[in-house]
């Protein structure tokens, strides 16, 4: 037989031998402190795997056939040895596409990157005007992503991503993000503002209202097709008509995250001990974490919906996001946080402060001592080792759209859907279910 | 990235099976229970097969002079062919594979 109906989204779901790719922060260490910060970067980790370590690490994925890794940080390229393991990887079949603010662009760097098929970059970018940027990522970081940008343009590299975290400030800006995208002949990228890290302690006021989250679906819907989301918007489909993608969460199941000192977590937005799988240092490195962890075996366990499965939109939405839900303090078998139906909002109005998950690790540069200038209280104040409050195992609560059948084949691709990245913090952003 | 060109106008029945074909050499195939993922590092694009027997015929295409002899090298059975054509079709219109005789 040449098909085998339903089997592909569960072997998805149920998690593969190896991730499709996943997302390696090689660094705590970053020359900016942006307030949204997922994984409350600042300082290097003194622990952070050293060259060899990486390499090995490298070697495991050219293993397990991971196609390509998303390296992220902190700011990767401030490592010293960050070219040596992007040719490495490259060298070893292992794609890369990194994550930058640009620091590191020189024109040089642009026209090597430009010449592989095997490096895609992405350049973060938060406001579409230096105020609004510079307010979220700090002084000087709109300047310098703009610089990158045309560096890249000017050296022929084609369809470079630019990366906007969507905030309260920046969705009237949506038609200006696509200006300067064109401008660089560039694609852009929209992510969901998420709760985790330092984003925990500004998310309350940086999120997008109820309007604003309607303006970006409506958006999205006209201008889809040019735009990637990562998948990352997946709660706005209880609008109505679905965005384009697959809507399954990952973690854990075909992605995750390894941080710089080598803990495995199940997702880039779930880096807190509650999602820590396990360390690649450990006996049987990366492969028996991925495989054996009982977190990871958890994720991929059929899942129920709890509170949401009663709602008429939940067939699309699925609940929304287990990071978004856990960061703001709400039962992960209920609604998302920025549920459409504001089918959160009771539950978000019992939640005290001291019922939210602080970030753990936070590399967050500690503030200079000042003489009690009524500094902005927040994650850089609270000691990098914080009080051992382990939580116990999350009873995790995931899911996916279910998918519509296109067509007949054995083969499942589809040419006409735009081409997305197929690997960004959800590797089947984009991809449409082959015909079963 | 080179492109290997394919029509998309009915590329079921514009692909040639009497033609040689061969896996894009940007492709990394990565073989699963249920038949294979595929990577195209050159549009960045995640596919994949859905049974293991277009595994075995996209496998053999290299080693075959036609697409029609990976075919029945991989145990295509003749009524099955047509589907084995669209199938290979959508893949060279995905640039996953191309005419070996036009550089990948």
């Amino acid at each position: 037989m040449l098909s085998q109906p339903a089997s592909l989204v569960s072997q998805f779901e149920y998690g593969l031998d190896a991730p499709i790719c996943l997302t390696w922060e090689l660094t705590y260490a970053c020359n900016l402190s942006c307030v949204h910060c997922l994984s409350s970067s600042g300082r290097r980790d003194p622990r952070e795997l050293d060259t060899a370590q990486c390499l090995r690490l490298i070697d495991e994925f050219e293993r397990m056939q991971v196609f390509y890794v998303n390296i992220g940080g902190g700011e990767p390229t401030v490592r010293p040895d960050f070219w040596e393991l992007v040719d490495y990887a490259t060298a070893h079949h292992v794609g890369v596409k990194f994550s930058t603010n640009g620091i590191k662009i020189t024109p040089p760097v642009a026209a090597r990157l430009a010449g592989s098929d095997y490096i895609d970059v992405q350049i973060s970018l938060d406001g579409a005007t230096e105020e609004v940027n510079d307010a979220i990522r700090g002084p000087g970081s709109y300047r310098t992503a703009l610089r990158a940008m045309g560096r890249l343009a000017d050296a022929g590299f084609r369809g470079f991503k630019i990366s906007v975290v969507m905030t309260r400030h920046n969705i009237p800006q949506l038609d200006a993000f696509a200006s300067i995208a064109d401008r660089f002949g560039a694609q852009l990228r929209l992510t969901r503002l998420r709760p985790s890290g330092r984003g925990a302690s500004v998310w309350g006021e940086l999120h997008p209202t109820a309007e604003q989250q309607r303006e970006l679906y409506d958006w999205l819907v006209a201008h889809g097709e040019r735009v990637l989301t990562g998948d990352s918007f997946f709660h706005l489909s209880a609008y109505g008509e679905p965005l384009p993608g697959l809507n399954l969460c990952g973690a854990g199941r075909v992605v995750c995250l390894i941080d710089p000192v080598g803990d495995v977590y199940a997702c880039p937005f779930a880096i807190h001990e509650s999602f820590l799988a396990g360390n690649v240092t450990g006996a049987g490195g990366f492969t028996a974490v991925w495989r054996e962890s009982e977190l990871f075996a958890g994720l991929r366990r059929p899942q129920a919906g709890g509170a949401c499965e009663s709602c008429a939109a939940f067939g699309t939405c699925r609940g929304g996001c287990m990071a978004a839900k856990f960061f703001t303090g709400l039962p992960l078998d209920g609604p998302d946080p920025e549920c459409v139906r504001g089918q959160a909002e009771p539950a978000l109005a019992t939640v005290t402060a001291d019922g939210t998950p602080q970030p753990s690790p936070d590399h967050s540069r500690r503030p200079a001592p000042a003489g009690g200038t009524g500094a902005v209280a927040g994650p850089a104040e609270q000691p990098a080792a914080g009080p051992a409050t382990r939580p116990g195992p999350v009873p995790v609560t995931i899911g996916r759209a279910p998918v519509t059948p296109t067509g007949s084949g054995p083969v499942a691709i589809s040419p006409r859907q735009p081409p997305d990245r197929a690997c960004d913090e959800n590797p089947l952003a984009g991809f449409t279910m082959p015909a079963e | 990235m080179t492109a290997c060109a394919a029509s998309t106008d009915d590329p079921a029945a514009a692909f040639d099976l009497d033609a040689a074909w061969q896996l894009d050499a940007h492709v990394s195939v990565r073989p699963e229970r249920f038949g294979a993922l595929l990577y195209h590092f050159g549009t960045r694009r995640l596919s994949f097969l859905k049974s293991p027997e277009l595994l075995a015929v996209v496998g053999s295409l290299a080693g075959q002079p036609t697409a029609r002899a990976a075919c029945a090298q991989a145990g295509v059975p003749a009524a099955e062919l047509n589907r084995y054509q669209a199938a290979l079709a959508t893949l060279a219109a995905s640039r996953l594979i191309c005419r070996r005789e036009s550089p990948c």
